[in-house]
């Protein structure tokens, strides 16, 4: 048992690397071009910026802005961000650390040739100070991925450069963890002098460029930072992120070349356009999106405290001929289950079409549906759906489950709400019949990611306690191989998709980033908030 | 029958037949006429929608997405595949539903306070009128879109949110006329003879503000027209699926203008022609009631 986790994370590597088909790179080889120095990058940002603090923000909105302003302890490859599980250092250096201890021990050596902005060195102390405030934040102080680190016992520095986490348990979720791009490294003195509160409206990082400005409703300005840790780097003298909440003011900003690129996605449609005005002065990259919105029902309230109806909610949704035709003109294409699709633990076709509402025989799944509710007595029944007002794509999957659900019978009317009171609605109300609800996440990290779907999650809004599914994550958290793992995966998404039909997965999103073409070096990824730093983009002009 | 002097005309509107009516008011009126029937074509679409839709405006269809006008889809289909002629019938219906009932209760409701207002007069007036100021100090989007805000969005609150903006303004305009009819003898002689406040209000001074109040009530339901389809294309009026003209804007205009115009056009066409046909209508009405305008 000794290894096993090291050979767990082994065999996990090499397989998913496989199986995703790509290899990892190293971060400095990616590109043939020699990167030219110099210019602005002005890129375009669709949701504004709440607050500057990571440890806090889970939008785009902060991310894109403001992460080139910070460092990480590890990160993606950003030369390879696609793979789940290519990581490499950052602020530390080598390679990132194999467990040991049977995979609870994790020891980071930090570079010794960091400096804050203000000037200030990096040492061992701000890792661990930046890690305690995300893992054990003091009471009264949010930290909104403390959950991600439920396996970590304790932090610590054994001295000056070296950053040593015990776990509780050898877990494969606790290094993507780690590689989370809002885990920004703060300075330990600015935390100790100005407190846990200061990073919301002030910024000090190591990351690749400097904070300038901020016009609110406007524009962020960064201009590069000379000290930058990786020498040579980064290529642009800076960048501005201009707010821009409407996408057709995003879209025009780039076909007449105010922006260059806009990193959080277009939908199809917006992509031909940009492509049949632009030719090859735009360049389309394209990736699986680890996004995916969900039907979540309120099982406090009648008839969907009925697993029936929850069942005939789900299987009235035609997946397969939704991802052909709604891939065309919004941001979903691919049918998946509870895992995002292109990873290992995902279900395959065969495996999904057992899972209710996954069949490829509409007509028979429908037919279901319509006598189940006819069974329960809901044939014909009236219900609400909470939408969020944010058209792509939320707004075009509501209208889309809605003709789904008229098909057996059902009569729905969608509410429309802004962020905040749909938010409002979901966590504090929680008054809605059924919501539409999504699970976005950074880097692919299954077994943590699949949280969403225990009744326990503090993300889970279908109010519901189901202690056989927490059971079945409790062994899927310790599961030690690959196959244990898919094992357990499969019952857990049978048992939350299918047999009790607690959350309903409609289409995982499919990301489309349409860009000048001069903009080189950056590479999509399977989420809107990996590959930010923005050190590795240069411009071809 | 030659209808050329107010006399006749006078005479007229006591010996003839609607029809003969109709056919004066469309001679002297013919903008009027011509807004008229567009009214009139939209009360009949959205009275009809059931039997002139040739489907049914909610049914996705995505293998006839973005379909160009043609002989099986005259207007052509939306992203969704919806027959977009279908959805334009439909849109009349809730585009005349919201208007009208909040150019009604709107305008009923500035009736009663206008009036009574000008009525009562002294410090009930004072004050009344300056709460009215505060409500017309807000331009009506900006009211309509601070109702939704607080209220939340959906047809009856979109309703609301265009109904309240809609009472100052009416009741400003019957006040002025409602001060000038309490001067006249005839209240003075109801009061003298014990009447109630209410019974004089609303059978001596109501029946005296018609003129202004129905020629209101026509601009109003146009301006609601036009506020339910803003309020829809900014995101906060009517939901998807249910067919508005406003939200067909907000659907398409953005992502298919260039590729698919058709989605953007028709109901922009639609809101154009409602607008247009209900504010000739209105001023011919007004042309037609006013005694001065009338003598012109």
């Amino acid at each position: 048992m000794k290894y096993a986790a090291l050979k767990y994370a082994t065999a996990f590597a090499v397989g998913t690397v496989m199986a995703v088909g790509m290899s990892a790179t190293p971060t400095k080889a990616a590109s043939d071009e020699k990167p030219k120095m110099g210019g602005v990058l002005n890129f375009v940002v669709g949701s504004k910026i709440p607050s500057y603090d990571g440890h806090v923000e889970t939008t785009f909105g902060m991310v894109h802005p403001i992460r080139p302003f910070y460092s990480l302890l590890i990160r993606v490859n950003p030369n390879n961000p696609s793979s789940p599980t290519d990581f490499v250092c950052d602020v530390c250096e080598g390679d990132v650390p194999a467990g040991a201890d049977g995979g609870k021990t994790f020891t980071f050596k930090i570079r010794k040739d960091i400096k804050f902005h203000d000037g200030t060195p990096l040492s061992a102390k701000d890792v661990v100070a930046t890690f305690k405030k995300i893992i054990f934040p003091p009471e009264g102080v949010a930290s909104s991925r403390k959950a991600f680190f439920k396996m970590v016992e304790s932090v610590e520095a054994t001295d000056d450069y070296t950053v040593e986490f015990k776990l509780k348990f050898a877990s494969g979720a606790f290094i993507p963890a780690v590689a989370t791009p809002f885990n920004f490294i703060y300075s330990k003195k600015d935390l100790d002098e100005k407190g846990y509160t200061w990073h919301r409206k002030n910024i000090n990082g190591t990351g690749p460029f400097r904070f300038v400005q901020h016009q609110p409703g406007s524009f962020v300005e960064g201009k590069k930072y000379e000290n930058y840790h990786f020498k040579g780097q980064p290529y642009l003298d800076g960048f501005k992120a201009i707010s821009a909440p409407k996408m057709a003011l995003r879209l025009q900003a780039i076909r007449g070349d105010r922006a260059a690129i806009e990193f959080r996605g277009f939908p199809p449609k917006a992509r031909d356009d940009l492509v049949k005005a632009l030719g090859d002065k735009v360049t389309v990259q394209e990736s699986d999106w680890n996004c995916v919105l969900m039907v979540t029902p309120n099982q406090k309230k009648k008839p969907f405290d009925d697993v029936r109806v929850r069942k005939a909610l789900t299987l009235a949704v035609d997946r397969w001929g939704g991802s052909k035709y709604l891939s065309k003109i919004a941001i979903v294409k691919t049918v998946g289950g509870v895992v995002f699709p292109q990873h290992p633990l995902a279900a395959n076709k065969d495996e999904l079409v057992k899972l209710a509402g996954y069949g490829t025989d509409i007509k028979a799944s429908r037919a279901e549906a319509r006598r189940l509710l006819k069974e329960a007595g809901q044939e014909g029944m009236s219900f609400t759906l909470n939408n969020r007002g944010v058209d792509q794509p939320y707004k075009v999957v509501g209208t889309w489950l809605i003709d789904q659900w008229k098909k057996v019978g059902m009569n729905v009317t969608q509410q429309v709400n802004p962020s905040p009171v749909f938010y409002d609605i979901l966590r504090k109300k929680k008054n809605f019949d059924v919501s539409i609800d999504f699970n976005c996440q950074s880097v692919i990290n299954p077994i943590a990611d699949v949280t969403k779907f225990l009744g326990s999650a503090g993300n889970n809004y279908g109010q519901y306690d189901d202690p056989v599914l927490e059971g079945i994550y409790d062994k899927l958290s310790r599961a030690e191989s690959v196959e244990e793992q898919r094992k357990y995966m499969r019952e857990y998404e049978t048992r939350a998709l299918s047999d009790q039909a607690h959350l309903g997965v409609t289409l995982w999103w499919y990301k489309i980033n349409p860009h000048r073409s001069y903009v080189k070096g950056w590479k999509i990824a399977p989420s809107h908030y990996l590959n930010q730093s923005l050190d590795n983009i240069w411009l071809d002009k | 029958m030659a209808v050329t002097t107010e006399a006749e005309l006078e005479e007229l509107a006591t010996k003839a037949s609607w029809y003969d009516k109709l056919k004066v008011f469309m001679r002297q009126q013919p903008l009027g006429a011509i807004g008229g029937g567009i009214v009139l074509l939209m009360v009949l679409m959205a009275l009809f929608a059931d039997f002139l839709a040739p489907y049914d405006p909610e049914l996705n269809a995505f293998e006839f997405m973005l379909v160009a006008p043609s002989w099986e889809f005259i207007l052509g289909t939306d992203q969704f595949g919806r027959d977009l002629l279908s959805r334009i019938v439909y849109g009349a219906r809730t585009a005349l539903f919201v208007g009208f009932t909040s150019a009604f209760i709107g305008s009923f409701i500035g009736l009663v306070l206008g009036v009574g207002s000008a009525y009562f007069g002294g410090k009930i007036d004072l004050i009344f009128q300056r709460v009215m100021d505060i409500f017309m100090a807000f331009p009506l989007i900006i009211m309509a879109l601070a109702v939704v805000a607080i209220f939340g969005t959906g047809i009856q609150n979109v309703i609301i949110a265009i109904t309240i903006p809609f009472i100052p303004r009416c009741a400003r305009v019957v006040r002025s006329t409602a001060l000038s009819i309490r001067e006249i003898p005839y209240i003075d002689a109801a009061r003298a003879l014990g009447y109630s406040h209410i019974r004089i209000i609303l059978r001596h001074m109501v029946p005296n503000v018609m003129a202004p109040f129905l020629i209101m009530i026509t601009a109003f339901v146009g301006q609601a027209i036009l506020l339910e389809a803003s309020l829809s294309y900014l995101g906060l009026g009517v939901q998807e699926p249910t067919p508005a003209w406003g939200l067909m804007l907000q659907g398409g205009a953005e992502e298919y203008a260039e590729s698919a115009p058709w989605v953007a056009v028709w109901p922009g066409v639609a809101i154009s022609l409602a607008v247009f046909g209900f504010n000739l209508f209105g001023d011919a009405i007004r042309d037609v009631l006013d005694p001065r305008l009338r003598s012109q």
